[in-house]
């Protein structure tokens, strides 16, 4: 029942061909320890207003996917070796160096976990916002002021006009962040990829702060991808999401699909070990051992040697996505045996 | 049978006070940071006691002093009766001995140029009377393999292990000398997801295996709730709410707790709807400056004049005394009632 109507809400309202494509992308870094695959054929789209979540642990490649999308990959040592990041039909890996710079900011732009380290600490965030402006707009001097106080009173800076010209040391986390905020959407994006945006903030501040996004978001109508390790800002937010592990996606569903019934054995760990706040639990149910080290990634599928559903074919061939249901596939062998358990 | 014990450690009115001077030469004292301001619990043999609260609470503060790292402005530690706080030397080394810590950071509280075998092994250096020296290598081969590590691993740098690797390192220096109680700050929050459930598991085997008491500090609700037998919730250097986990979790009493259980996102999308969410406005005061009165009543929404004037104890509200149910606990409120519980799953239209 709630899936067929988020279905057909989802056919009303969201135009079939995806704002962003990424498309089998690769991205590996070339250190002298060896060559760490951090993305391995990544493939995911997002629509306007539609919020996808990319959920990972540390090292499973969220952040160099973001990244290498946003082409701000520290390069070297990254390098993307293989795929397409395509903007509205457009590659923006083969695109020119000026063209894609005025799309990043104006058209895509990025939200930071440490707005601290984002910002430039000696510009006051007034100038800051207002510079956003000015360059990309050509916006006269006040002007392009007059609208930096614009966009902070949208992100609900109090004061936002006699704090204008404070520099960002003086706020606190939860404002700074609204000032990245403030950045991101400034010139009204079409997409924006939020990294861990609200990961440094305590729970009061990161409630304020991912209300606000979502508010903005549906104001505005834009794509968000939100790179994340939190189920629970996951399960509130988000429409769809892809869960990668070494590089890869392995699982990928609408959101409600997958907190119900998970389809790979990873997702189903992650879901078993964290404690929960509204009943309490017995022991949490911990997937053994490590993440693979991205240099030495284990042959067939990745997560094999931590699987308590390995078998030998696990161990040499590499499970491709495998369709589940409508909008669902999962890279495991065994992923209707998990989706049987689950359910 | 964890919180029937006898109390092993008394904290009664514990106030830390940071001087903030002014000057070079001639340093005067302009103010203070009230990092802890009248905190005051026991600690029973056995269980566990949860400690949360947002960053600057004074939480891990509280976790020094505990372990005697700091010296408190004002107020007493009782350890089996004995004031700790006033302890030196020879006193002070035996009760330490019973209290230790494990850190938050596994790659900070590590030394890098120490073996795992001598990090383990160095609180015997401090306390030769718990292991002769011939003695010590077989000991922490069995820490390690307690704590769930290889004792092979015994030559090896804190550089060649993983993060949740690391925090079992910490775990085991801990339990090196066989302490009674151990005071953890936010000992998996540096982790990730799947590699926390395994140090959270390990805490608790180890809990029932030596019958350690923990004073667990830490800023996500669901862990402490997990791990918890009673919690207290700490805002601006106070007690704000304190019961068992159930009391706390399920009828919360003061605003602010109420505020921070609403916040916490909930791993269930089902929820998302039916959930009746507070949204605090503003931030946390400065501790230099904390508000007269009710510390939390510059957020609070029921706030009125009588909250800026009177410091609202740490008391069970009559209300709750009268009704007699075992929901009654403490709180730090003078409006202190329940909100009427909302369901966390909302039925499916």
């Amino acid at each position: 029942m709630h899936e067929a109507q988020e279905a057909a809400a989802a056919a009303v309202t969201l135009p079939d061909v995806p704002l962003l494509d990424v498309r089998d992308l690769h991205v590996e870094f070339r250190t002298r320890d060896g060559v760490a695959k951090a993305v391995n054929g990544v493939s995911y789209g997002v629509r306007a207003g539609e919020t996808l979540a990319v959920l990972g642990e540390s090292g499973s490649g969220k952040s160099v996917t973001a990244q290498a999308v946003m082409g701000i990959l520290d390069s070297p040592p990254g390098h993307v070796t293989g795929g397409e990041v395509l903007f509205r039909g457009e590659d923006l890996l083969t695109m020119g160096g000026e063209r894609r710079r005025r799309l990043r900011g104006a058209k895509l732009s990025m939200i930071f976990q440490d707005a601290l380290s984002a910002l430039n600490p000696v510009m006051s965030v007034g100038a800051q916002l207002a510079e956003m402006y000015s360059v990309h707009d050509g916006m006269t001097r006040k002007d392009s002021r007059a609208k930096a106080v614009q966009m902070m009173e949208r992100v609900r800076i109090p004061a936002a006009k006699e704090r204008a010209g404070d520099y960002p040391h003086q706020f606190s986390g939860g404002m700074r962040q609204r000032i990245m905020i403030a950045m991101a959407l400034a010139l009204e994006p079409d997409l924006v990829i939020a990294d861990e945006p609200t990961t440094a903030l305590d729970v009061t501040v990161q409630a304020q702060v991912m209300d606000l996004l979502a508010e903005l978001q549906r104001e505005y109508r834009m794509g968000l991808i939100l790179i994340t390790h939190d189920l629970g800002v996951v399960a509130d937010v988000a429409d769809r999401i892809a869960v990668m592990y070494a590089g890869r996606i392995v699982e990928t569903a609408p959101v409600h699909a997958l907190y119900a019934a998970p389809a790979h054995p990873y997702t189903a760990g992650l879901l078993g070990s964290i404690p929960r706040l509204d009943h309490k639990g017995k022991e949490l149910h911990a997937i053994k051992g490590l993440p693979p080290s991205l240099t030495d990634i284990p042959a067939g599928c990745p997560f094999n040697p931590r699987c308590p559903r390995a078998q030998a074919i696990c161990r040499t061939d590499r499970p491709p996505l495998f369709d589940v249901a409508p909008g669902r596939a999962s890279a495991c062998h065994f992923w209707k045996e998990t989706l049987d358990d689950a359910g | 049978m964890p919180g029937n014990g006898e109390a092993i450690l008394e904290v009664r009115d514990l106030v830390k006070h940071y001087p903030l001077t002014r000057g070079i030469l001639f340093k005067k004292q302009v103010g203070a940071v009230h990092a802890v301001d009248g905190v005051s619990f026991d600690l029973r043999r056995g269980e566990t006691l949860g400690i949360v609260g947002e960053s600057g609470c004074g939480k891990s503060t509280v976790a020094k002093l505990l372990v005697n790292l700091e010296r408190p402005t004002s107020g007493r530690i009782l350890y089996k009766g004995e004031d700790v706080t006033r302890l030196s030397g020879r006193a002070l080394k035996a009760v330490r001995r019973n209290i230790q810590m494990v850190f938050q950071d596994p790659y900070t509280s590590l030394n890098p140029r120490m073996t795992v075998g001598d990090i383990i092994g160095e609180p015997y250096d401090i306390h030769p009377e718990v292991a002769p020296k011939g003695d010590r290598r077989a000991k922490v081969r069995e820490l390690l393999d307690v704590v769930g590590l290889s004792p092979e691993h015994i030559n090896r740098y804190p550089h060649q292990f993983s993060g949740g690797q690391r925090q079992r390192i910490g775990i085991a220096r801990g339990l090196a000398l066989r302490p009674e109680i151990i005071v953890a700050d936010e000992p998996v929050s540096a982790l990730d997801v799947s590699v926390q459930a395994q140090v959270v598991n390990l805490l608790e085997r180890l809990q029932d295996e030596f019958d350690l008491a923990y004073v667990f500090i830490a800023h996500d609700l669901s862990v402490v709730r997990h791990i918890s037998d009673r919690v207290a919730v700490m805002y601006l250097g106070r007690f704000a709410e304190a019961g068992t986990d159930a009391q706390i979790y399920e009828h919360a009493t003061h605003p602010y707790t109420q505020a921070l259980l609403s916040a916490v996102p909930v791993p269930d999308p089902r929820a998302r709807a039916g959930r009746d969410r507070i949204i605090l406005t503003g931030d946390v005061p400065s501790p230099a400056h904390p508000p007269s009165g009710c510390r939390f009543r510059t957020r609070c929404w029921k706030a009125r004049e009588k909250c800026a004037r009177v410091v609202p104890p740490l008391e069970i509200p009559d209300w709750f005394l009268e009704g007699g149910g075992p929901e009654a606990h403490a709180s730090a409120c003078h409006y202190a009632e329940e909100r009427p519980a909302t369901p966390d799953v909302p039925p499916t239209e």
